[in-house]
């Protein structure tokens, strides 16, 4: 019943993209705005239908409907209720109908917020966004199909990859991941549909700013949990493995975030009109190349599905969206020219224009390394591996040098600045770093530290300085509190102060990823019943093992006692698990993490259970990771800041020039 | 609608001046931003239909790494220098592998036809409790001799990264052949008769 | 214009400061180290044959330990880091070493970070200095735009 009612709303779902598509060009192309409406109604049964289809899977995962091959491979009876509703999304095909949703979301909100007013190049984008639906349906209808029967139903299933039943993060990251690949669709709709219709002025921009930084922040968080349960449930002490599945994720959130600053440079100067064109497909590429690479089987990895049969198909959609999105651009080139120039290297386009620079060379570099084996394989013959000292070495420098031009970019002014102007900007931020790098060198710190961490307190101070100047200015001009001049001065341009805290998100984590990269260590011990051990400065003392039997696994505890080797007293009291899983050839191992807070140091304390020899002896991996909290806390930061960046601003009234077509009306004021 | 936003297109697109040039320069553009994109797709291309995680053997043609293991199904070591000059084939498994299961057939059928030969089939154990493995024979019932691998130093030796993998050593020593993955009868048969020809010929 | 002189010299600077951040951490850590950190300094080059993409020396499964374990034995045999990557080398191919060793095709992905960012510059360097037909004090149409909405805004109360 269940793989009857999905296939068939997923089939009629696929019947009204492509009639969608077909409405909204043909009424574009007629000019007969009822057409488009009724492809703007097609948009949200669409969604609908997809609801359906994914309802009908959770619903053969909670009633236990083995007679699905996706529900037999993927869960079991054993398998708590919360982990049976995440298989929707563990595996492959199930995780396509989740792609599914999220974009025909997506569409149905398009829809929902053009249904009043709309720019010429609306009809076309949705026609582009139901062509893109269109290609997903098709697969999770084809070859992997959730849905698919087998021929005798078996008793029991056999539940998920352990792994993937460990730990609840499991719910999170990927919806947050899909919803931030999936959310650059929109700006790459209305991109096409200015391309095609020849109106490449900005609006299309304008229109889907907040739907460019909504889908910046939701992959921003996907990969900061990612990166949380990486460290958090596989239990190698890390967060980023450079794994070919995390660096496809990571390459649209590098060229997205090159795009959010360049647009920047478009709409005030008129400038890198195919510059950004070229962003915005190319970051849209990169989300597919992503699915082509996690589900085509290509790319031996952690997170790849496997045994897939689609790869040519993705690889046909991908050529497709290069070879259509780049075309265009070239095709409409003369249209595209800019309107002025850089006056000097020292101002804020300047900087923007760095910014890109360099995180296109990060781009460039992370996928070079990713795919350089199918290169490899294909020249040689052999096999070759590019692995995290690879991507450490060659991605450290440019950030670093990415770090600088944000703390001097919004130090600048846009056009032009006088060298004095910015030298007294940069007073107090160079007095920062210096006192910084002096403390530091003083307490014996190395080169790399003092330089890194005298640059991130360059660029908290340039950022927090700007901060201060702004909500100055308010209280000057008009006589206010502290806190209504930071209301009134973010009020009046959020994007800057959203970007500014975002900054300082940034700052935090790398604070964090540096401080962890420098003086991390970790040692393994085998401890005996009631021994303490001494290993990277604190007494380790192993207590006890204790059985835990649960339906699906049976787990067990070691108790590690963590003691201050001065006084004797307990730091933390440990309990990283081995989980046996009957399918599994390996326990898999949790462990178990004093989280780092200021109270502590900003020092995690992890240990992970290796093996264990009943009650008597255990070998244990110990971590001392300083700073790692402070990755998570940035990444918080950064969402906020992205978030009061997006903030919606009241709508104003008509200004007496006429009626403002879906563009922004409020302006950023430079202070 | 449009009011404001576009006219400059409008204006710029009446100033341009015209014809077939403008028309081939706009292809030449094309094509130029097309080609290295083509090439790309094309070279991902060269990735469908591999296995990535299938790793060409180093060891083919070298001497067989000797090694000294203990007995699983029986007391007692083999040592892989008492049986120089037979053919030996090696089958790492493991009671948790699927595939191993679906092997065990063409291992006991290619074990009753050239056992009289002198041919020896030795499975090793890879990442396994010694309860599971000998449940694993009970179950298949196998015959073939069994051994542990403590500290896996063996399967390190022989490059193994997964089970299962199955080696056949020539009776000179050498390494003739090796395949990952399920092995078929074929495969076996095939390369057992091609290293007995190898030995005849000595 | 000095301005613009300076401007490239305070870049440079910036530039030459990070290189040597870089420099600095790439390079490995000298002096005495203890087995354990050699160990683990081996092993975080080599890749875990069964875990994909974790090193020998980050990952937690169980043949990565015997791996570490089999790394111990031969460094206390005396045998140099060279020879025990040789070992793993002859076994599983050059596929078992992180990164790629430097040479022939794979020197390829090592030289492209380093030619994309002069690269890089070099695009940024042209595209900051190309000089329009007019001059630097015209307002372009999108400014002009601006200028006008903004001063809607200002004749507008609050």
């Amino acid at each position: 019943m269940p793989a009857l009612v999905g296939t068939l709303s997923l089939a009629l779902a696929l019947a009204l993209a492509v009639y969608g598509a077909t409405a909204a060009i043909v009424g574009a192309r007629t000019g007969r705005p009822r057409v488009v409406e009724s492809a703007r109604t097609a948009a949200y049964s669409l969604f609908a239908l997809v609801v359906v289809a994914n309802l009908a899977m959770l619903a053969a995962l909670l009633g236990n409907d083995f007679s699905l091959r996706y529900v037999a491979s993927n869960s079991s009876r054993a398998t708590p209720t919360f982990f049976k509703m995440l298989a929707l999304w563990s595996a492959d095909e199930g995780s396509l109908l989740l792609w599914n949703l999220v974009l025909g979301g997506y569409l149905a909100a398009v829809a929902f917020r053009f249904r009043r007013r709309r720019p010429e190049t609306f009809p076309w984008a949705l026609a582009v966004m139901f062509a893109i639906s269109a290609f997903y349906l098709v697969l999770v209808l084809g070859p992997t199909t959730p849905f698919a029967t087998l021929a005798t139903t078996p008793l029991d299933g056999r539940g998920p990859l352990p792994l993937l039943q460990n730990h609840p993060l499991m719910a999170a990251h990927p919806p947050f991941l899909y919803l931030g690949f999936i959310g650059f669709t929109v700006p790459f709709a209305f991109a096409i549909a200015a391309l095609i219709t020849g109106r490449v002025s900005d609006a299309w921009m304008r229109i889907t700013r907040r739907w460019t930084i909504t889908a910046w922040i939701f992959l921003t968080i996907g990969l900061v949990l990612g990166a949380l349960w990486s460290y958090s449930v596989l239990g190698w002490g890390g967060y980023w493995a450079w794994d070919p599945v995390e660096n496809v994720a990571l390459l649209p959130w590098l060229m997205g975030t090159a795009f959010l600053h360049s647009v920047m440079v478009q709409e005030r100067r008129g400038m890198l009109k195919v510059w950004n064109l070229s962003l915005i497909v190319g970051t849209f590429a990169l989300t597919v190349l992503g699915t082509f690479l996690t589900r085509g089987s290509i790319l031996a990895s952690v997170h790849a599905f496997a045994e897939s049969i689609v790869g040519p198909l993705y690889l046909a959609f991908l050529t497709l969206v290069l070879l259509g999105g780049f075309g265009m651009i070239a095709w409409r080139r003369e249209s595209l020219r800019a309107e002025a120039t850089f006056d000097t290297p020292l101002s804020r386009e300047s900087v923007f224009l760095g910014n890109n620079v360099l995180l296109l060379v990060l781009t460039f570099t992370v996928l070079v390394g990713t795919i350089y084996p199918l290169l490899a394989e294909a020249v040689t013959g052999g096999k070759v591996s590019v692995g995290s000292p690879f991507f450490n070495r060659n991605t450290a420098p440019v950030a670093l040098l990415l770090l600088f031009l944000m703390g001097i970019g919004p130090l600048l002014p846009w056009r032009a600045a006088s060298p004095s102007a910015v030298l007294r900007r940069l007073q107090v931020p160079m007095w920062a770093a210096a006192v910084t790098a002096a403390l530091l060198a003083l307490t014996g710190a190395g080169v790399v530290a003092v330089i890194v961490f005298g640059l991130a307190a360059f660029v908290a101070a340039a950022t927090v300085a700007e901060m201060v100047r702004g909500v100055q200015a308010q209280r000057r001009a008009r006589g206010i509190s502290v806190g209504a001049a930071i209301g009134a001065a973010v009020a009046r341009n959020h994007r800057l102060y959203g970007g500014l805290v975002v900054h300082l998100g940034m700052i935090v984590a790398v604070v964090g990823v540096s401080w962890a990269a420098l003086a991390d260590r970790s040692s393994e011990v085998t401890i005996a019943r009631s021994e303490i051990v001494h290993a990277e400065g604190y007494d380790l003392r192993y207590d006890g093992l204790t059985t835990r039997e649960e339906p699906q696994r049976r787990v067990l505890v070691a108790e590690l006692t963590v003691l201050d080797p001065e006084t004797g007293d307990e730091v933390v009291r440990l309990k990283p698990s081995l989980n046996l899983y009957p399918s599994a050839s390996e326990p898999i191992g949790t462990p178990s993490i004093r989280t780092g807070t200021p109270f502590n140091g900003m020092v995690d304390l992890y240990a992970s259970l290796v093996t264990v020899e009943n009650d008597t002896r255990a070998s244990f991996r110990f971590f001392v990771n300083p700073g790692i909290g402070l990755l998570w806390l940035g990444g918080a930061v950064m969402a906020f800041g992205g978030i009061v960046a997006a903030w919606p601003t009241r709508p104003r009234a008509a200004s007496p020039r006429g009626p403002e077509p879906m563009a922004e009306r409020r302006e950023e004021v430079t202070v | 609608m449009s009011a404001g936003v576009d006219e400059t297109d409008e204006v710029r697109e009446a100033v341009e001046p015209d014809g077939r040039a403008r028309s081939r320069h706009r292809w030449r553009t094309v094509a130029f931003v097309l080609a290295p994109l083509v090439l790309f797709a094309l070279l991902l291309a060269t990735g469908l239909g591999r296995d990535p995680r299938e790793l060409p053997s180093e060891l083919i043609g070298q001497p067989a790494p000797t090694f000294s293991v203990p007995r699983l199904d029986a007391g007692g070591t083999i040592d892989l220098g008492d049986l120089h000059g037979q053919v030996v084939v090696v089958n790492f498994w493991a009671s948790w592998c699927v595939p191993c299961r679906e092997e065990h057939d063409a291992l006991a059928a290619a074990w009753d036809r050239y056992r009289e030969r002198g041919v020896v089939v030795l499975g090793v154990s890879f990442e396994d409790t010694r309860e599971a493995a000998l449940e694993f024979r009970d179950e298949l019932k196998g015959d073939w001799p069994l051994a542990d691998d403590p500290g896996s130093r063996t399967a390190i030796a022989y490059g193994v990264f997964g089970v299962p993998e199955t080696f056949v050593i020539a009776p000179d020593g050498t390494i003739a052949a090796k395949t990952t993955g399920a092995v078929t009868y074929e495969w076996l048969t095939d390369e057992i008769e091609g290293a007995l020809r190898a030995g005849n010929v000595e | 214009m000095s301005g613009r002189t300076s401007s490239f010299a305070v870049l440079a600077a910036a530039i030459a400061v990070v290189a040597l951040a870089a420099l600095m951490a790439s390079g490995g850590s000298g002096g005495h180290q203890t087995l354990d950190e050699r160990v683990h300094e081996i092993g975080a080059g080599l890749r875990c044959p069964v875990c994909l993409n974790l090193s020998v020396a980050d990952s937690p499964s169980k043949l990565a330990g015997e791996m570490r374990t089999e790394i111990e034995t031969q460094l206390r045999a005396g045998r140099s880091p060279e020879q025990i990557r040789a070992f793993f080398i002859d076994r599983y191919g050059e596929w078992i070493l992180l990164s790629p060793p430097r040479h022939g095709w794979n020197l390829l992905p090592w030289a492209v970070p380093i030619v994309g960012l002069v690269a890089g510059v070099a695009l940024w360097v042209a595209l900051v200095r190309r000089r329009a037909p007019r001059t630097a004090g015209e307002v372009t149409e999108t400014e002009h735009r601006r200028i006008e909405r903004e001063l809607a805004d200002l004749e507008e109360p609050g």
